[in-house]
């Protein structure tokens, strides 16, 4: 493990307690959203569309109605208006009327999955049975399923409103160009001794949490709503819902439940408005869950993507100019993550020259959704092949090229202020001396690849609370649902402030009403702005405790430190206060301590990771298989190191699945022909080795513990080390995920065929 | 549609219960049982989330239904523990921090729980050969492999030192 620069002595930060929620996880009592009952509940099921495109005609549901068992029905036309607009709902800038027509159709569908009808029964098979009764009329459209197809001239137009700037009042399908300059890039290319260039499909994913979405909403006739669902941001689904359902904010309450995964891909609302919809027709509690089919087709995945990349380096290895085009699909409506993918795709190097144009184009796909450092995987697959591609021109090693060009503090970002301190070059040298980089890869069709990630980091709006307990122990409450191990994390950071054992603070995630507000699971923030909440909050509950030892020993505040989990008067003679022994005189000398804090996070520190893999080729299949895999990456300062570790394993696990084998495979109806774990093949337990991580601790100056995010970059370098690992195991450089058996194998027959050709025109 | 009245072991209890012929075994432990430890995941026997022990055989529940219960007996990970106290398995999948989200442990765990009972001295791919058919996709499985491989070692401990006294 490289060493930490991290200053501190620290007592339980740093150390590997057993999680608070553990126990109820092993033994099946922790309670998911789709877990929850009450009394009298029916079950909701979703009619959707099997056309990738088409106007609705009609839709008739009073054959569906007359089903016994079913006791509502509900379509768009249930749904107040929304207005064509971009508003700001929490943290995000949405379009109400686009997220209303993704609840509910309203006049079209837009992808295979696309909700039109939901049902309320009184069991889950008779809302089955109800929604083959419902009549729908379609007039079906040709189908736009590739960003190449959409931006035809004469492509059919999906939404009649959209507009771009650029294209002013023209009907079209590309919904934004971002564009990034610095310097002269013709210059840049002048100055290069070796361009290259290539052109880089990647296929849509999916997050691929094992948990389908999931609601069970109750309205009540007071006109209050509450909501329990499996989500990474109960504010969000609060002020989403309220959006689609016309109602005010607080009159839903949001629970939210254990969550079995989320990625990025719960950070929205699908079922949430439909079930308080028919939970206030029928008067009943509504629980919806989606089948895994849905999930696929018509939660929100991640961008299919076309990235072309250009860039020069001078043959002493330094990298020049960057021309970089890059197209991602939005699904259904605007909204792909290409300019977070612009802002990522040179952000490790310092390079003078650069353009980079991007363009957020809808088809009739899923609306995506965030998927782990939504943008930068498929922009990472592009740039960090061309730069292996580089790399081997100029006859440098792919780590020393990378620390030769790699940015640290005081460089410039592509966007924003310059860098302050990472941990890109320790990451790159956590790789290069690790057991991994060191041993010797032998054998035929073997090979080691390497690449590095970057991922900006989230701030952002967190609260929390730190309650004393008549005893001396204390709770830490916050709104961040825990999706990877984060509560433990939170109770040692208390714990450590206030010197108290971990298993004496017990870390909760509320709901809406009872903790203020708090921004999203997601964004690799919690540790680093819920973690700063936790933070002052327990400081702040410290100072509420020197302020009542200091009246029960008649001294000034300042008179009185804490220490070591003590209360200490300043000088001598009065021997020190315990919090338990404090804790009974809290009544008398003002009542109970709670610490509070609220923060908009500034300071957070980027994350970079830099991964390795070894692959065997089967030069008769294609097939792949990961031999050997090693993660280094910045985390500032690991509050908990094995979910640290976990969150690294995790990203890099999915990363090899989206280098591999993951893909949506649409016929050319439009229809996803894979929406099931057999065909949307992720990586299982016989797939990958162990994955070796490096923790390097660069500490953030902007968070009092040095907290870096890490859950997200771990995804990014992944799909472009394997693609730079087949290089070198088979000589072929792969442009396109997945690097699926077939794709590789036709690769490599077209590579052998034209080498023996070469070879044999000698 | 009319239930069918089943009679089956679950967790070493004798249990009756009212099923329709067409709920599967998932959601009768889930719906009519109360027992939503086993998780649903596809329904179509492709990611384990599921996974019960019946009559000593690893099963994915979504793909038997709750009337072919009758007579059998039924593991679910609300048994792993013995009143109250946490097997060694359950045990070692906290201290190697084998879990994040949590959805596909009780899964992992049956199936590692019928492994081990096979095959109390796997090896690493023994271990992932027979975890093969539990999806996660939080953790890349490191720790997960890590966790069976201790609870293995430990419990051939146990057995040694129960054999030698």
């Amino acid at each position: 493990m490289a060493a930490s620069t991290t200053t501190g002595n620290f007592k339980v930060i740093g150390t590997r307690p057993i999680r608070h929620d553990g126990v109820d996880k092993v033994t099946g009592r922790a309670k998911y959203g789709a877990d929850y009952t009450f009394p009298g509940m029916l079950h909701g099921k979703v009619l959707r569309s099997p056309h990738a495109h088409a106007n609705i005609k009609s839709i008739n549901i009073d054959k569906a109605l007359k089903l016994p068992g079913v006791k509502a029905i509900v379509t768009g036309k249930d749904l107040p208006k929304a207005e064509n607009k971009l508003e700001q709902a929490g943290e995000m800038t949405i379009n109400p009327m686009y997220l209303s027509m993704n609840i509910l159709a309203h006049d079209k569908v837009l992808y295979d999955g696309h909700a039109i009808a939901a049902v309320a029964a009184t069991s889950p098979h008779i809302a089955e049975e109800a929604l083959r009764l419902i009549e729908v009329e379609y007039e079906v459209l040709h189908p736009v399923m590739t960003v190449d197809v959409a931006t035809k001239p004469g492509a059919p137009i999906l939404l009649k409103d959209l507009r771009n700037k650029e294209e002013g009042d023209k009907e079209t399908n590309v919904a934004q160009h971002y564009q990034f300059k610095r310097g002269d890039v013709a210059a840049g290319f002048k100055a290069a001794d070796y361009v290259i260039e290539r052109e880089f499909n990647t296929a849509m994913v999916h997050q691929g949490y094992i948990e389908p979405h999931n609601a069970v909403g109750i309205y009540n006739s007071d006109g209050q709503a509450t909501i329990y669902c499996s989500t990474q941001g109960a504010f969000d689904v609060r002020s989403l819902s309220a959006q689609v359902l016309g109602m005010p904010v607080g009159h839903i309450k949001v629970v939210p439940a254990e969550i079995g995964g989320g990625f990025g891909g719960k950070t929205t609302i699908y079922l949430e408005p439909l079930s308080v919809l028919l939970s206030k027709k029928t008067g009943a509690p509504v629980k919806l869950v989606m089948s895994r089919s849905e999930v696929l087709r018509a939660s929100g995945p991640t961008s299919g993507s076309k990235i072309k990349v250009k860039m020069g380096a001078t043959k002493d290895g330094r990298l020049v100019a960057a021309e970089i085009w890059m197209a991602y699909e939005a699904g259904a409506f605007p909204g792909s993550p290409v300019g977070a993918g612009a802002m990522c795709i040179i952000a490790p190097y310092t390079i003078e020259h650069f353009q980079i144009d991007a363009y957020d184009v809808v088809v009739n796909r899923p609306k995506t959704a965030a998927y782990r450092a939504p943008g930068a995987t498929n922009a990472a697959f592009a740039s960090e092949t061309i730069i292996d591609e580089l790399a081997e021109k100029c006859g440098i090693d792919p780590i020393d090229f990378r620390l030769m060009n790699a940015v640290k503090e005081g460089d410039a970002q592509v966007v924003g202020p310059p860098f302050k301190r990472i941990g890109l070059i320790q990451t790159l040298e956590g790789v290069k001396n690790s057991p991994h980089y060191k041993s010797k890869l032998t054998g035929k069709f073997r090979g080691r690849g390497v690449a590095s990630g970057f991922w900006f980091n989230a701030g952002m709006q967190s609260s929390a609370t730190v309650n004393i307990h008549a005893d001396g122990t204390a709770s830490v409450v916050t709104g961040s649902p825990d999706i990877g191990g984060s509560r433990a994390s939170m109770a040692m950071i208390t714990a450590e402030v206030l010197g108290l054992d971990v298993t004496d603070v017990r870390p909760i995630t509320a709901d809406t009403d009872s903790i203020g507000h708090t921004d999203v699971t997601g964004g690799s923030r919690v540790t680093f702005a819920t973690g700063m909440a936790v933070y002052e909050a327990a400081k702040d509950a410290e100072r509420q405790l020197i302020e009542r030892a200091a009246k029960v020993w008649e001294k000034k505040p300042d008179e009185v430190e804490f220490r070591d989990g003590k209360l200490h008067a300043k000088g001598n003679g009065v021997p020190p206060m315990s919090i338990k022994q404090l804790a009974p005189r809290f009544p008398r000398t003002g009542g109970p301590i709670t610490g509070r804090a609220s923060v908009n996070a500034r300071g957070v520190g980027p994350g970079f990771a830099t991964t390795c893999v070894d692959v065997e080729v089967d030069p008769d299949t294609g097939k792949v298989q990961v031999l050997r895999c090693t993660i280094a990456q910045d985390a500032g300062k690991a509050i908990h190191p094995s979910y640290v570790e976990g969150q690294m394993q995790g990203g890099t696990a999915q990363g090899l699945g989206w280098a591999l084998n993951e893909e949506y495979f649409y016929d050319d109806k439009g229809t996803l022909r894979n929406s099931g774990f057999l065909d949307y093949r992720m990586p299982t337990c016989l797939d990958l080795p162990m994955i070796e991580t490096v923790v390097v601790e660069e500490a953030n100056p902007g968070h009092p513990l040095g907290v870096r995010g890490v859950g997200e970059v771990s995804i990014v370098p992944p799909p472009a080390a394997v693609a730079n690992a087949i290089f070198r195991a088979v000589g072929v450089r792969m442009t396109e995920t997945p690097m699926s058996p077939p794709k590789l194998l036709k690769a490599m027959l077209k590579h052998r065929s034209s080498t023996q050709h070469s070879a044999a025109a000698d | 549609m009319k239930k069918t009245l089943v009679e089956a072991t679950i967790n070493g209890e004798t249990v009756e219960f009212l099923c329709e012929p067409r709920q599967s075994l998932l959601e009768t432990l889930r719906d009519v049982l109360e027992l939503t430890g086993s998780k649903e995941g596809c329904l179509t026997g492709d990611c384990g989330a599921c996974t019960v022990i019946v009559d000593g055989r690893a099963v994915d529940s979504c793909l038997m239904l709750g009337v072919e219960a009758q007579g059998k007996t039924i593991s679910t990970v609300e048994g792993l523990a013995t009143q109250g106290v946490l097997s060694v398995l359950q045990n070692k999948f906290l201290e190697h921090a084998s879990l994040q989200c949590g959805i596909c442990t009780p899964g992992f765990l049956i199936s590692a729980k019928s492994l081990l009972d096979r095959n109390p001295k796997p090896t690493e791919p023994e271990v992932r050969y027979a975890l093969a058919g539990n999806l996660c996709r939080c953790t890349g499985y490191d720790k997960i492999v890590k966790a069976v491989l201790d609870a293995a070692a430990d419990i051939r401990g146990q057995d040694k030192s129960k054999s030698a006294a």
